[in-house]
């Protein structure tokens, strides 16, 4: 599909822009320099990995009223990648069975309202008590081994992993055979094959696991399921998604966190003198960091968005981060302000497929952060912070490890 | 929302449609005393259609977050539907 001004009905005519990736020249916490020079056209031009000319979204009203639209179809193979991928030359392939994240209503909405009813407000919060055990027991080991420790491997991984396996009936040991899989499918260098092979590896795993809660149910919600009305590949196929999208979400979220709260000591003192602050702060830790980025759909016809016309087959990125850096919707933005009312941020995206688990992930957080501050209250960075390894090349930012230091009582 | 339903002191009315909901939460996170999710489903549950004046203005920022449109808001002299 080429480009032509005209014929997109455009009155203002912008130098194509591809999709500005680089962090690594300023604060670790901000989105590419590029993108929010950007922040005063909410939409634009956007020259995508195999040549299409699609959008660039970086308004915040602009990036909520596409992904609130059905007319902005989620479907794998009608969307262009930003970037290539090697091994997909023209078009994405259809979603996997059982991943809902590529499928549009009624498809869509058939396994999400299989779901929704797992993970209410009222049932996460059911598990802050479960949450908190699991932070106590990963914060002793932490101290134990300390007074050094990778945050990451001690904290902000375990925590939401042994939550999203006890949650799924996954058993947590057997994490060595899913973890790295689930790394590859969010890892931007690897190749579809590389990511077919780690997807078909985690359903192998989920679908002998489906097989093991048919014959003998627990209490978890895989076993819940096999009441449905989902075939054993469909059941794995869901299952792959929870597990993916439950592990490393919030797990750099905490890293990447706990980086940032270090990194503004006036905020952490705030949070530390009024625990009170804890949700605010999982908010605007949540809009700040956006880790979840970018958001693609297609346009299923034409649409008018913020005075620019969308042609039927163009892809829209909406950038998160950019879109949560928006000055007219959050005033000061590239500040860290747990004062802030952060609420209204896309970090968990719009629409019909906003993330289904977002109530687990502000239980863990508000949780976890208070917790692990308030057992080091001399909790530091043991390593200059332009050496603390940043995950750039994944569709979930964070930190690769943080090295912590703490004085020993 | 423009207009006079900005006022925390009009009385307002409230309407969901549990088709469209997504189960998202965010209305009972936002505004616990006038929406919940039941327990099958997690789809909304609108508790108070006409919400007391101290839980107006959580109910309308609930219903600006609704990530699927579900719940509307109407004035209750409104003669539209």
């Amino acid at each position: 599909m080429s480009y032509d001004p005209t014929a997109a009905g455009d009155t203002t005519v912008d130098e194509p822009a591809t999709l500005p990736t680089d962090r690594r020249t300023g604060c670790p916490f901000d989105p590419p320099a590029e993108l929010t020079t950007l922040s005063d056209k909410p939409l634009r031009r956007m020259r995508y990995g195999d040549g299409h000319m699609g959008w660039l979204v970086t308004g915040h009203a602009a990036g909520r009223a596409i992904l609130a639209d059905p007319r902005f179809s989620s479907r794998y193979e009608l969307l262009h990648l930003p970037e290539p991928i090697a091994g997909v030359s023209g078009e994405m392939p259809p979603a996997p069975v059982g991943d809902m994240l590529g499928l549009d209503a009624p498809e869509h909405t058939r396994y999400r309202r299989l779901l929704t009813g797992k993970f209410t407000v009222r049932r996460m919060r059911q598990l802050t008590e479960r949450v908190a055990q699991f932070t106590t027991e990963c914060l002793d080991a932490m101290e134990q081994a300390g007074p050094t420790a990778d945050l990451v491997e001690a904290f902000a991984q375990p925590v939401p992993a042994l939550m999203i396996c006890e949650l799924l009936g996954v058993p947590y040991a057997d994490r060595e055979r899913f973890q790295s899989d689930v790394a590859t499918l969010f890892d931007q260098t690897a190749g579809l094959e590389a990511k077919g092979a780690a997807y078909t590896a985690l359903l192998q795993f989920l679908g002998e696991l489906v097989l093991a809660k048919r014959a003998e149910p627990t209490d978890d919600l895989l076993s819940d399921l096999t009441a449905s009305d989902l075939t054993d590949e469909e059941l794995a196929g869901v299952g792959g998604m929870l597990l993916a999208a439950g592990l490393d979400t919030t797990a750099n979220m905490l890293g990447l966190g706990t980086f940032a709260l270090l990194s503004n000591p006036g905020q952490l003192a705030a949070l530390r003198a009024d625990p009170g602050l804890a949700e605010q702060t999982v908010e605007e830790l949540l809009r700040y960091l956006s880790v979840a980025d970018p958001l693609l759909r297609s346009a299923l016809e034409d649409v008018e968005v913020a005075g620019r016309l969308i042609r039927a087959g163009e892809t829209v990125t909406v950038s998160v981060q950019a879109t949560n850096r928006d000055p007219h919707k959050f005033p000061g933005p590239d500040r860290l302000d747990i004062h802030r009312k952060a609420t209204g941020h896309l970090a968990f995206g719009h629409g019909a497929h906003q993330c289904l688990g977002q109530q687990l992930a502000r239980v863990e957080m508000t949780v976890a952060f208070p917790a692990l501050f308030a057992r080091f209250p001399t909790l530091r960075l043991a390593v200059p912070p332009q050496e603390v390894p940043l995950r750039d090349r994944s569709n979930i930012y964070g930190v690769i490890s943080l090295p912590v230091t703490w004085d020993k009582e | 929302m423009n207009g006079p339903m900005d006022s925390p002191e009009e009385p307002l009315r409230l309407s969901v449609d549990r088709d469209r909901c997504a189960g998202a939460g965010m209305c009972a996170l936002t505004a616990p005393e006038v929406f919940d999710q039941d327990d099958e489903e997690g789809l909304v549950v609108l508790r108070h259609p006409a919400p007391a004046p101290e839980h107006r203005a959580a109910a309308r920022m609930a219903v600006g977050l609704c990530p699927a449109g579900a719940i509307a808001l109407n004035s209750p002299d409104s003669t539209d539907a």
